[in-house]
């Protein structure tokens, strides 16, 4: 089933004074449950405009989105249920946090959403669960985590909306590289326990390919397109002419190609590359590895 | 949303205005406001509304700009203009009503209150529209140099000045991008009931002073490995010199000023 689906979108910042800017630009786009999305794009691109249409945060110049296959500004007061549909992680979430202990803050977006007690703390225990704060972190004060929780903690918050759609604006921007791949090994366990739509914005491709099954780049505002990882990948030139920086494998699988060992050209796990690699030199010494 | 607000911007520009000295305009400022709020007659009001006039169309500023930020103090000027009419009982009464009596007193008070106020606003918008707001701190350093004597700390109140108007649009945005954030949680800013609206206020407040006092450390921090100490020894780049312009323009303010004053105390 789509899920969310969007139709000529656009967007101006500014409209009507000398900083008009096209931020979205006629974007056509569907994307099905339960897809882990990895969005990416330069810096400027659109993308984080682009993810605060889909939970009504702002609304289209021009274009229509549908969520479930509903307009969601055909009627105004469902916007507030939207916005527990769609989860959206808005880039340094830590920055949001406000409550006297991190469990209460966690509370916030259920509460809102008129829960009981009951359900509110096996939201929270559950959320918590996934990006693994301990109960002991639940009762301090957020303001007194480390950097990383408190990210985790802000995710947390989202998370225990059981949004359909969870949407994390660069969620590893300004972390060290183990807390980078532990917030991803979250989100990804996330997606793969619950099942829900994930789409994971960020500008480095190394991060999210690993974990997407799609890819959706924007350049300049537009899609450029959405594709299967693999697809996508086998226009990395492309991508690095837009400024994009490709993991450092697919860059030295292209070197290599374009020296005349044949592999794939969507290469972009370091596995897949030792695999063919030992494939090519098989073949060439007649089944024999040395070293 | 809080973009909108214009009160306080600069708007760069070249025009006769815009070259002024600072510390000038910002003594012909005072001088103007003095020239409006003298005398109790109407037509004691002329020489403001002339002198602004002027300064606007020296200004080449579209008049649009003004429009902006009166608006929303209208209510407040009706509210106002309301009371007086109601309250004031003296003069000739030109219509009665029970107990609500419509006099000349009340309604000249209104009209005085609401033509000073409008002017006092753009006069003074006049003044931030055409300086910057590091132009504006330094020409107030200057003018109030003479309280070191009296060990004032006038180079740190510039300071403190100058961070101020500085973090004024960073803290708009980082406002607007913390109500997008608690909105995407279900924060009730769009709920009608006064309660819930003073309640959502709590989780944007609590974030913004956070990062307020975040960002004084930072900025404390930085300062102090630039090894800032003040203003002994220090010297300024750019040299602030009265030309003939601001001459001519203080000698027709102080004009305007004693004709006001001639004018009020005779008649
Ligand atoms: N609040 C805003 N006002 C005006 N222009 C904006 C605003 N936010 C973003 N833009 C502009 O819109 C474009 C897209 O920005 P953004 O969606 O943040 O890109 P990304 O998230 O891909 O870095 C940029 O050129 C940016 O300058
Ligand atoms: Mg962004």
């Amino acid at each position: 089933m789509v899920i969310l689906r969007t139709e000529e979108l656009t967007y101006q910042y500014s409209i009507g004074t000398p900083f008009e800017k096209t931020a979205v630009d006629h974007v056509n786009l569907e994307i099905e449950e339960g897809t882990f999305v990895g969005v990416i794009g330069s810096t400027g691109s659109g993308k984080s405009t682009l993810m605060q249409h889909f939970n009504g945060l702002l609304k289209p110049t021009s274009g229509h989105i549908y969520i479930k296959d509903k307009d969601i500004w055909s009627d105004k007061n469902n916007l507030r249920d939207l916005r527990f549909q769609v989860g959206l992680v808005f880039q340094y979430p830590e920055y949001q946090l406000f409550e006297e202990t991190v469990y209460r803050d966690i509370a916030f977006g259920p509460l809102n959403m008129g829960l009981t007690e009951n359900e509110v703390r096996e939201r929270v225990y559950e959320a918590a669960a996934f990006v693994k704060l301990t109960e002991e972190q639940l009762e301090k004060s957020p303001f007194s985590l480390s950097g990383g929780q408190k990210r985790r903690a802000a995710i947390a918050g989202v998370m225990a909306m059981c949004p359909s759609v969870l949407i994390l604006d660069e969620p590893t921007a300004g972390l060290d590289p183990m807390g980078r791949e532990e917030i991803l090994a979250e989100i990804k366990n996330y997606h793969k326990k619950t099942g829900c739509t994930v789409m994971l914005v960020s500008h480095s491709m190394e991060d999210v390919s690993r974990y997407a099954d799609k890819l959706l780049v924007m350049n300049k505002g537009k899609m450029f397109c959405y594709d299967d990882t693999k697809e996508v990948f086998k226009r990395a030139e492309e991508l690095q002419k837009m400024g994009l920086a490709v993991p450092e494998v697919t860059r030295i699988c292209i070197e290599l190609k374009n020296r005349g060992i044949p592999l794939d050209d969507s290469i972009y796990t370091v596995d897949e590359a030792v695999k063919q690699i030992l494939e090519f030199y098989k073949s060439k010494n007649g089944g024999e590895v040395l070293c | 949303m809080l973009k909108d607000i214009t009160i306080g911007q600069y708007f760069p520009g070249n025009s006769f205005l815009h070259r002024l000295d600072p510390r000038f305009k910002i003594v012909m400022t005072l001088m103007y406001i003095v020239m409006l709020f003298m005398g109790n007659e109407i037509y004691s009001l002329i020489f403001g509304m002339v002198y602004c006039a002027t300064a606007f169309f020296l200004s080449k500023l579209p008049i649009k700009l003004f429009g902006k930020n009166i608006k929303p103090l209208l209510p407040i000027l009706l509210m106002t203009a309301i009371l007086d009419i109601i309250f004031i009982r003296e003069g000739t009464v030109y219509f009665q009503l029970g107990i609500f009596k419509l006099t000349e007193d009340g309604v000249f008070t209104a009209v005085r209150m609401i033509v000073r106020i409008i002017f006092l606003i753009i006069g003074s918008s006049l003044l931030t529209y055409t300086t910057s707001p590091i132009q504006l701190t330094d020409a107030i350093e200057r003018l109030l140099s003479p309280l070191k004597k009296l060990h004032f700390p006038v180079h740190s109140f510039a300071m403190m000045m100058t961070i101020a108007l500085r973090f004024i649009p960073t803290l708009m945005d980082e406002t607007d991008k913390i109500i997008a954030a608690q909105k995407a949680r279900g924060a009730g800013f769009d709920s009608p009931k006064l309660k819930d609206k003073a309640k959502a206020l709590v989780p944007v407040l609590i974030p913004l002073f956070v990062s307020s006092f975040r960002r004084a450390e930072e900025l404390a921090t930085a300062m102090e490995c630039r090894c800032y100490r003040g203003d002994v020894g220090r010297t300024k780049m750019k040299i602030m010199k009265a030309g003939m312009n601001d001459i001519i323009s203080f000698i027709f303010t102080l004009i305007m000023l004693c004709a006001a004053i001639t004018v009020v105390v005779l008649f």
